[in-house]
């Protein structure tokens, strides 16, 4: 990295290392992950047609939705970087608000998606659940699980963005040093990514 | 100002990413069309082609791999592959043990 002799001496920093730390967390995350896609790969290779039949309990339209509107916290998140990349800090922080309001409207959107289903007694545990056949009741453990973690992640995620638009505030992020802000959208495009695989995965099953 | 020679991004427009939200937008609508048709045992592998082109634009406009240096893009093709491995491996071993 011949770049980084040129850097000014009274800045100790490596923007190339912090991206790359960043990645080597989201590989850790790709494998968390990577695990439960496995487990439900598996469990839907023995059981295809509870499969089928359990997913037709989820909201096709309601995933859709959360679908548009994680997509489009994404595209909020990457241009808030533009702007500030264009020295544009109110722009910056109006688009990183956005985002956090998405993020805050997928997590409503789950929240009734969840409580619709415990309302029908389908939860893990309930003796409703567990009178259907052992298929149903591993697609709906892995649903509770593997979007109850994606979920985590967004909660995760909109405290980031919220920390972030702090620094940005107190002008730490600023157009020659947004690290900060880069790596807090690297994690929530890959949170986009998993929930983009989980989608047609739970909700599309044909 | 020659503070900006770290900062080794080629910066993309607000043009670009509003672009390729769109063919998100375009790609999951397509999802969601397709998964009324039954296509048989390739059904699931329509929607995780289009769920991996969709990860590809994500990560290469959204997540500037498109503009990172090689070691980078080599990097998540090492991930990739090694994950890509364990689900081959394990599909491999296992439709073997349910066949005996």
């Amino acid at each position: 990295m011949s770049s980084s002799e040129h850097t000014v001496s009274h800045v100790h920093r490596d923007d190339v290392a912090s991206r790359m730390g960043m990645w080597l967390f989201l590989f850790t995350e790709l494998l968390l992950f990577g695990g439960m896609f496995i487990l439900y790969s598996v469990y839907r290779y023995n059981n295809p047609d509870a499969f089928h039949l359990a997913a037709k309990e989820l909201n096709t339209i309601i995933g859709t939705f959360n679908t548009a509107i994680l997509l489009t916290s994404s595209l909020t998140m990457a241009l808030s970087i533009t702007a500030i990349q264009r020295n544009n800090k109110s722009l910056s922080i109006f688009f990183q608000l956005i985002t956090v309001v998405l993020a805050l409207g997928f997590m409503v959107n789950k929240y009734f998606e969840w409580g619709a289903k415990f309302h029908h007694g389908i939860y893990p545990g309930s003796n409703e659940l567990l009178s259907k056949p052992a298929g149903e009741v591993l697609f709906f453990g892995l649903y509770y699980v593997m979007t109850g973690l994606h979920g985590i992640h967004v909660l995760i995620g909109i405290g980031l963005i919220l920390f972030m638009t702090y620094y940005t505030v107190k002008d730490i992020i600023t157009k020659d040093n947004y690290m900060k802000l880069e790596s807090a959208g690297l994690y929530w495009h890959l949170v986009d990514i998993i929930w983009i695989f989980l989608f047609p995965l739970f909700y599309l099953i044909t | 100002m020659s503070d900006n020679s770290h900062i080794q991004h080629k910066a993309h427009g607000y043009g670009v990413y509003v672009l390729v939200w769109f063919a998100l937008l375009a790609l999951t609508g397509i999802t969601v069309a397709v998964a009324g048709i039954n296509f048989g045992g390739l059904t699931v592998a329509t929607a995780l082609v289009i769920a991996s082109v969709k990860t590809y634009l994500v990560l290469t406009i959204f997540m500037h791999l498109r503009s990172e240096t090689v070691v980078f893009k080599v990097f998540i093709a090492v991930a990739m592959f090694f994950l890509i491995i364990s689900f081959v491996l394990l599909f491999t071993d296992y439709s073997f043990i349910v066949r005996n």
